[in-house]
């Protein structure tokens, strides 16, 4: 049996660098770091008192203040970019076709905001003042939920929770449903919106994050020698993946096929990779093995990358493991080093950076990288500036708590 | 000070996302004013919180409409 074809037809996002894919992606291009003081709580007794926040957020053009209410800010932001992904793509629902059009959009962590708000209703004023929108307007499934009652997606319903590779495996998953026939259409993707008491303090205590507080927007420097912990980061990105011959015949425009999926776990510790980045390594080898490419066959990796000590290192000790000597030809960037670490998030707005990697043929940069690990010195990381190349396959990679890994290739058709 | 009228029509306007002037006394939350089950219960929840009150489930039940709401509220205020 031949495999069906799977290619992005439409893409959404909500983002610190801004609330539309365009925005977002001139940004990027340009070097521009979404990185800000922390101003929607008390954060004095933080040792981090920055994140890369989503600014200016409006939802009204795409739900009435009734509907956004009843959702925590996350939902809010994985459904206005999952819409832009559903408009962008040109996609209509019809009544026959309705059952073969599905949605797979996750998040790491859900409702933190709506759970911590009604936590201090319940010790304030008792359990009768918790609303009754808390439990729909907070669990993860609800990005997808809500989509598919907006447009009648009858298809496939589904949610990842896989830490930070949460949107990675949204989509890898997407993909697999399309493919093995479940399903023609899905949409996929990720949400976050952790940048609260509980959400901050969490990662805080857990020593993830950067203490720059000093100059924020020099915090997140993937691979840098400085680098002292990831940037919180929070909205959403959306892909509409489509079979092949599906989205030629209704004329779509399409962005690139999504060629290889790859996944693999750490089985080493809660928080932290293995030194020589084996499940890294793994991950990537299955989706290159998935896409049927040889190594000299990618040419872009947007990497994990997060700015963490061990984490970056021993993402390129993975890719040069994997790759070899083809390592040295190819461009590896960290586009967190402006947007911040979305978590469940981050796969699938680097997805679609990758998408647009192959679209435009430029390699985004990795700002605030002065002073490169020596560990890193052989890999050209786009240090600063955006690089022109030619690429005909970009892979984005994953990487979670509880040693979660996922890798997509992306082939321009 | 607004009238108690006053008061549970702008919380019916503001929960249930419609215009004042389509609150009318005989409305119905569910009928008129396009309420799910989920909305009513925020709805008697809004109202508790504005009159300082507590509404038992059992009354709250029969509370489907402004007037009704308006009628509640004065007698359990008094």
């Amino acid at each position: 049996m031949s495999r069906r074809r799977v290619v992005v037809t439409g893409m959404g996002m909500v983002s610190p660098l801004g609330n539309t894919v365009d925005e977002t992606w001139s940004s990027i291009l340009a070097g521009t770091s979404g990185v800000v003081p922390i101003e929607t709580f008390d954060v004095s007794a933080f040792p981090t008192r920055f994140a890369a926040t989503v600014k200016n957020f409006d939802p009204s053009p795409y739900m009435p203040a009734k509907e956004a209410r009843k959702m925590d800010v996350f939902l809010q932001y994985g459904l206005v970019a999952a819409i832009q992904a559903v408009q962008d793509s040109g996609l209509e629902i019809t009544e026959e076709d309705a059952s073969r059009v599905g949605t797979c959009i996750g998040s790491g962590m859900g409702g933190i905001q709506a759970i911590e708000h009604n936590a201090m209703l319940i010790a304030e004023k008792g359990p009768r003042r918790v609303s009754p929108f808390f439990v729909p307007g907070a669990i993860i499934n609800m990005v997808a939920g809500n989509l598919s009652i907006k447009y009648g997606m009858k298809g496939p319903n589904l949610s990842t929770t896989t830490a930070c590779t949460t949107g990675t495996h949204a989509i890898g998953l997407g993909m697999r449903t399309i493919q093995y026939g479940d399903a023609d259409v899905m949409v996929c993707g990720g949400a976050e919106m952790v940048t609260t008491p509980v959400g901050l303090g969490g990662f805080c205590a857990a020593r993830a994050l950067s203490t720059r507080n000093d100059d924020p927007q020099a915090a997140s420097r993937p691979w840098d020698v400085d680098r002292d912990g990831f940037v919180l980061g929070e909205g959403a990105g959306v892909l509409v993946l489509e079979e092949y011959e599906r989205a030629k015949a209704r004329g779509a425009t399409i962005y690139a096929e999504l060629a290889g999926f790859g996944m693999s776990g750490d089985a080493h510790h809660m928080t932290s990779p293995p030194e020589d980045g084996a499940g890294a390594a793994l991950s990537m080898q299955n989706a290159l093995r998935d896409a049927g490419l040889d190594v000299e066959g990618v040419q872009y990796i947007n990497a994990h990358g997060t700015s963490t000590l061990a984490g970056d290192k021993a993402e390129i000790k993975a890719v040069q493991a994997v790759f070899g000597e083809a390592a040295d030809k190819l461009a590896v960037s960290s586009t967190k080093s402006m947007t911040g670490h979305l978590l469940g998030a981050a796969g699938a707005i680097e997805a679609i950076f990758s998408v647009l990697t192959l679209r435009d043929q430029v390699a985004p940069p990795t700002i605030n990288l002065d002073h490169p690990d020596e560990a890193c010195n052989d890999v050209n990381l786009v240090p600063w500036e955006t690089q022109e190349r030619v690429v005909d396959a970009a892979l984005s990679n994953s990487f979670g708590f509880g040693g979660t890994n996922g890798s997509l290739i992306f082939r321009r058709v | 000070m607004s009238s108690i009228e006053e008061r549970v029509k702008k919380i019916v306007a503001e929960q249930l996302g419609v215009k004042e002037e389509d609150v009318k006394p005989e409305a119905s939350f569910v009928e008129d004013l396009g309420a799910d089950s989920l909305d009513t219960v925020e709805l008697v929840m809004a109202l508790e919180e504005e009159f300082e009150t507590e509404i038992p489930d059992e009354e709250a039940e029969k509370i489907t409409t402004v007037q009704l709401a308006i009628d509640y509220i004065k007698e359990n205020l008094g």
